[in-house]
């Protein structure tokens, strides 16, 4: 038997998961057209590469991975490009996002595409296809897979596998095990393999028999080694992956720290089983499993294609009246999607519709009354009245010294407020404030350095105006103090030579003075080196500074 | 409904108060059983006082009236206050302590939440150096066997200021123990002879032992119940009996037994009931400990060396002062940063 390892904090809010946990995952019907964001994941936007009225095939690539950190997106269907432009995304942020609109030709032709085993691969080719099969971890942070199964220069012990799902209605990992428990293995032990990670830990909470006794038949049919499914208690935020790892593990991952630095690292159970598929089928990210719940006839997973518009997604489960809106996710981290419009993208595990009955209206906020029951419950063992104080006075300092940072904004102090305060959206103010001056304090800094440098040169540029002038003039003086001794003492054509060649010498000595003499008398191969490091430095120096393009009225600031 | 989390658990302040004033209720029955209903009294007019006030207050100062006096918090503070003063003593005593407990020390600070001193001890407070006199007069518990007064003769004192015929005030009331014992220890008697003194019973005073007791069985309520933590409450009655405890081994002639202190006075509503006002306590674990081994020893010095007979109230409240600095110096160590070498 493992060890166990206990996490502070957490609460047991009702888990409402058996309304759509007891029936088998489902296809969602072929909706009507698929609005696909191209902006699914963590890092650049992936770059729109097919045009308005191009016919594309399923699984053909619409969007290219843009930069390291960036990922591909693909049509999850066949059909045409009906439109390219903005449209409202399912993102809490509720801005407008670049999407490609695809009309369903109903055949849902798929492209060429080529499995392989991944043992025959390299790793650096496994990498390459998970990105541009557009990977990406669907436990909600949608973080490009490709970029975690770096070794790196850590040696990675552990790979924990996050099978807990711990926010309450959520099943689609629940039902992904218990049906597709042998593939999301063999994507583990890809994983594994390309991290050199010793054993593979799944942790699953104990809500969930059937998906653990699932996942531990299939280690045994599987015959995998160093691979172990583990019960773990329930309590929320249990599948956090800081506090899963620390309940498996041991280990206590530090705000700003990355996991692998310890040795371990974490993907949820639903991308191990993308992973599988996009190397062993070649099948790219064109779909994921979704749990319809909340104010429908029939609570459901569905496998549901990426860009299914919400509104034909629940009609299918049969919505029932009354609905107000949708929250995506679960309802302790979950957000209202702007629209029903919005297609499901990679991060949708869950949809919830909303009514007054399920979610009344909170309580009115009364004050804080620093009873600390929110202190009890966070796993991230902050105090969160003390964070609400500062968040409220505008003493942001203060909050980031009582680790503002730390805060994984998991809603468990919001959940037992006894006086309704909406803590956490008091956190995600801070932290957004936080970050809005620290933008304007570089930009402010950036600006300071170029005014100060101006300001620097053109007083050089004087004192060296200023210095010649001296110079000139002490020249000239010391010349008409020596024609004055000259004509003193004669007045004659050979004093005349004498004067004009006293007048070239020191021509000559200052030309001496002012010339670097080791510059000076070069060869020609010496003078093409020097052309060739300046060169040089000019384009580091570009590449340091590219805004001195931009802004070409002030030198940027050099060494 | 805007943003995460959706769902809260249904616990609201107002319900916390009144599962605080329920535990309250086996002390009040065991008072109205050794003392008369007059503490009955007292709480009505106090619980009256301080709604009044409340919705006063809220009024003046532009604030919603209705879920502010639904917290039960003014209730509380009344309940809290009428405990701690005699109950027969003239109506306008609970009156002007619950006057000032609610608008001086509540909401000129901001009300709720934001009181830095608990208001119940600031009420009584006031009134013990205001009206010492009023303090000092105690109901005799029935068990010592005094003439007693029946509740229409209790409601003719607190209303009216008349006895019945042929009885005084000193007849029918007496300084509480731990006051006899101090001035009984000043005229030089050992505390062996004093604790023979009839008031005196089995753990302390006869009558308020009980009372104590009962507040006692609130206090396991509400610890039960998660109400309050275990820390304030254990701590400052470990720190009452240790530093009680080390004086009566040093000189049991001089200095009463620890259990003789738990049990009496405020003791035991103060370590349940008055330190574990959140608001005017510290939130940090250790700071918790902290705050309650300060006020432990501070009642216990007060008591034995100070001018008044109990010091819980002034233990309270100057405890109440340096809980801003106890917080910030107690803050505990976040997720991932209590490992040795683990990067600030």
């Amino acid at each position: 038997m493992r060890q166990l390892h206990r996490f502070h904090g957490g609460v047991h809010p009702p888990t409402n998961k058996t309304q759509s946990s007891e029936t088998p995952i489902i296809a969602s019907a072929m909706p009507s057209k698929l609005v696909i964001p191209l902006h699914q994941h963590v890092g650049n936007i992936a770059r729109p590469v097919v045009s308005v009225g191009e016919h594309v095939l399923k699984g053909q690539v619409i969007g290219k991975a843009d930069g390291r950190l960036s990922s591909a997106v693909h049509a999850s269907t066949s059909g045409t490009i009906a439109t390219i432009g903005y449209s409202k995304v399912a993102h809490p942020s509720g801005m407008d996002d670049l999407c490609v609109t695809l009309i369903p030709d109903g055949k849902d032709e798929w492209v060429a595409n080529l499995g392989a085993d991944y043992r025959e691969l390299s790793h650096t080719d496994i990498r390459h296809r998970l990105r541009d099969a557009g990977v990406v971890g669907l436990g909600g942070a949608v973080f490009p897979s490709d970029m975690k199964l770096y070794g790196g220069k850590h040696q990675i012990k552990t790979l924990v596998l996050n099978g807990a799902e711990c926010e309450p209605y959520i099943t689609c990992d629940d039902r992904l095990m218990r049906e597709r428990a042998a593939e999301i293995l063999l994507g583990a032990e890809m994983m594994r393999d390309l991290l050199h990670a010793e054993e593979v830990v799944v942790g699953i909470e104990d809500n969930k028999p059937e998906a653990l006794a699932a996942m531990q038949q299939a280690i045994v049919d599987g015959k995998h080694a160093r691979m172990e499914a583990v019960a773990v208690p329930t309590v929320y935020p249990g599948g956090g992956a800081k506090q899963l790892i620390r309940v498996l593990t041991g280990i206590e991952v530090a705000a700003g720290v990355r996991s692998t630095e310890m040795g371990v690292q974490c993907f949820n159970v639903a991308t191990a089983y993308s992973a599988y598929r996009a190397i062993s089928y070649g099948e790219p990210m064109l779909s994921r499993v979704v749990t319809v719940t909340g104010n429908v006839e029939r609570p459901q997973n569905y496998e549901v294609l990426l860009g299914t518009p919400v509104a034909e997604l629940v009609a299918q489960a049969g919505l029932k009246s009354g609905t107000q809106g949708y929250i995506m996710g679960g309802p302790m981290m979950g957000f209202l999607l702007p629209s029903d419009q919005v297609g499901v993208v990679k991060a949708t595990n869950c949809i919830i519709a909303t009514a007054p009955t399920l979610f009344p209206a909170p309580a009115p906020t009364m004050p804080c009354i620093r009873c600390t029951r929110c202190a009890e419950v966070c796993p991230a063992e902050l105090q969160p009245q003390e964070l609400h104080w500062f968040a409220k006075a505008r003493e942001f300092g203060k909050a980031q010294d009582y680790h503002l940072f730390d805060c994984i904004e998991c809603g468990a102090c919001s959940y037992v407020c006894p006086s309704n305060i909406p803590l956490v959206q008091y956190y995600r103010y801070a932290k957004s404030e936080i970050w809005a001056r620290e933008r304007d304090k570089t930009a402010a800094d950036t600006a300071r350095q170029r005014h100060e440098y101006r300001q620097f040169r053109l007083e050089r540029e004087k004192q060296e105006k200023a210095e010649k002038l001296a110079q000139k003039e002490r020249a000239a003086l010391l010349a008409k103090q020596q024609a004055d001794a000259a004509a003193a003492t004669a007045n004659t054509d050979e004093d005349a030579q004498a004067r004009i060649q006293a007048a070239m010498a020191r021509v000559q000595a200052q030309h001496d003075a002012t010339q670097p003499r080791n510059t000076a008398n070069l060869t020609p191969e010496q003078q093409a080196k020097i052309d060739e490091i300046e060169a040089r430095r000019a384009h580091i120096q570009e590449l340091a500074h590219p805004e001195a393009d931009l802004d070409k009225h002030h030198e940027p600031p050099k060494e | 409904m805007f943003t995460s989390p959706y769902i809260t658990k249904p616990v609201s302040v107002s319900e916390i108060m009144l599962k605080v004033m329920l535990a309250l209720l086996p002390g009040i029955g065991f008072y109205v059983w050794y003392y008369g209903p007059a503490i009955l009294v007292s709480i009505t007019l106090a619980s009256v006082t301080a709604l009044a006030t409340e919705a006063a207050m809220l009024k003046l100062r532009d604030r919603p009236v209705a879920p502010f006096l639904k917290d039960n918090s003014a209730l509380l503070t009344a309940w809290l206050l009428a405990l701690s003063i005699p109950p027969l003593a003239p109506w306008w005593l609970v009156v002007v302590g619950t006057l000032f407990a609610i608008s001086i020390s509540k909401h000129l600070y901001g009300g709720l939440g934001n009181n830095p001193f608990n208001p119940a001890m600031i009420g009584y407070a006031v009134l013990i150096i205001s009206f010492p006199v009023q303090m000092t007069h105690w109901l005799t518990p029935h068990p010592v066997g005094h003439p007693e007064l029946s509740f229409i003769e209790q409601l003719g004192y607190i209303f009216s200021g008349v006895l019945p015929r042929g009885l005084t005030l000193d007849a029918v009331t007496m300084a509480t123990p731990l006051d006899t014992l101090k001035t009984q220890l000043h005229l030089g008697l050992s505390v062996g002879e004093i604790r023979d003194m009839p008031i005196y019973g089995r753990l302390a005073g006869k009558g308020s032992e009980m009372v104590a007791t009962g507040f006692a069985i609130g206090g396991l309520y509400l610890l039960w119940n998660r109400i309050i933590s275990w820390h304030l409450p254990i701590v400052y009655l470990g720190t009452l009996y240790a530093t009680a405890g080390l004086f009566h081994v040093i000189d049991p002639a001089h200095y009463v037994t620890p259990l003789f202190h738990l049990f009496s006075g405020a003791a035991m509503i103060g370590a349940f009931f008055i330190l574990t006002d959140p608001v005017t306590s510290p939130t940090t674990p250790r700071g918790k400990i902290i705050f309650a081994a300060g006020a432990g020893i501070l009642t216990y010095l007060i008591r034995a060396f100070g001018g008044f007979p109990d010091g819980m109230a002034f233990a309270t409240l100057l405890m109440n002062i340096c809980v801003p600095l106890i917080d910030a110096y107690t803050q505990p160590k976040v997720f991932g940063k209590k490992a040795k070498g683990a990067q600030k």
